[in-house]
């Protein structure tokens, strides 16, 4: 890439940070659902290998892990509604700043939400 | 901070410089329509998986063999999951092929990532395809006393 294209309008901007975002989380996401698909084809092995690895999301560092994957899912989610919104909507690259605004809002929210429900849930045990 | 493009007012453009009216299939537009319309099915599709396995009743804690059992006992969730399953199987697949075409730049690496990334989807898909269609909760193993 030559310098020359250093100082657009995209960069370093909340439209470049947004889709530096979109992409690692999506990749995260993918990632995980690949193991996810393989833990759970474990039913289909014995109801002890599921329960056995299902054990092993049942600990405090694990939730913590969970808190993080859900929360990158929540902005992809988010984002990913702001980005049709920015293709459909005759105003959306007019306000995709403000929208980016609103899905961090929306994503705090969630997450606080989320949070406290999953990790009272993972630590208070029962 | 904008600068005012003009538009060409010659007619007479090499065909090498004209990308509108090369066709190239539409591959690519429907690839990008789908990553719009199966997005908005999966933000419902999780959502609703999140909101079911981890925020209802004990949560993860519930999570088990039976609690997959009961699920799938349900055709609506097997519907679910297995939507959930295709949508996000293809979804994912397209994104990281899009980032294999940004970033890869030798041909033959290009070549080998994908292919990597299409045999992990076929194999992914198909396995939980299967899972979902052929489920025994009396499987071996199972000594509940529903499956006696």
């Amino acid at each position: 890439m030559s310098k020359a294209s250093s100082g657009t309008l995209y960069r370093g901007h909340e439209g470049m940070w947004s889709w530096v975002g979109h992409r690692v989380t999506g990749v995260v996401i993918f990632l995980f659902l690949l193991v996810h698909v393989l833990d759970t084809s474990l039913v289909r092995v014995s109801p002890g290998a599921y329960d056995a690895v299902m054990s092993t999301y049942k600990n405090p560092l694990m939730a913590l892990g969970e808190t993080a994957l859900v929360a990158a899912i929540v902005f992809h989610a988010f984002n990913g509604l702001r980005l049709i919104l920015v293709d459909f909507w005759k105003s959306g690259t007019k306000y995709h700043r403000q929208m980016l605004w609103g899905v961090l809002a929306l994503w705090v929210i969630t997450m606080v939400a989320f949070s406290i429900r999953h990790l009272s849930l993972a630590f208070g045990g029962h | 901070m904008s600068a005012d493009i003009a538009a060409p007012r010659s007619q007479r453009i090499d065909p090498k410089y004209n990308r509108a009216r090369k066709s190239r299939g539409s591959f690519e537009m429907v690839a990008w329509l789908f990553m719009r319309l199966s997005g908005v099915a999966l933000v419902v599709l999780i959502f609703g998986h999140l909101f079911a396995n981890l925020m209802v009743g004990d949560g993860i804690n519930a999570i088990d063999f039976g609690f997959v059992a009961g699920k799938w006992a349900d055709p609506v969730w097997q519907f679910w999951d297995l939507a959930m399953l295709w949508l996000a199987m293809l979804h994912g697949t397209n994104g990281v092929r899009t980032i294999i075409n940004d970033y890869a730049e030798k041909p033959a690496t290009r070549v080998w990532l994908k292919g990597i990334l299409y045999v992990a989807t076929i194999v992914i898909v198909v396995l939980g395809t299967l899972v979902i269609f052929t489920f025994d909760p009396c499987i071996a193993g199972n000594s509940i006393p529903a499956c006696q």
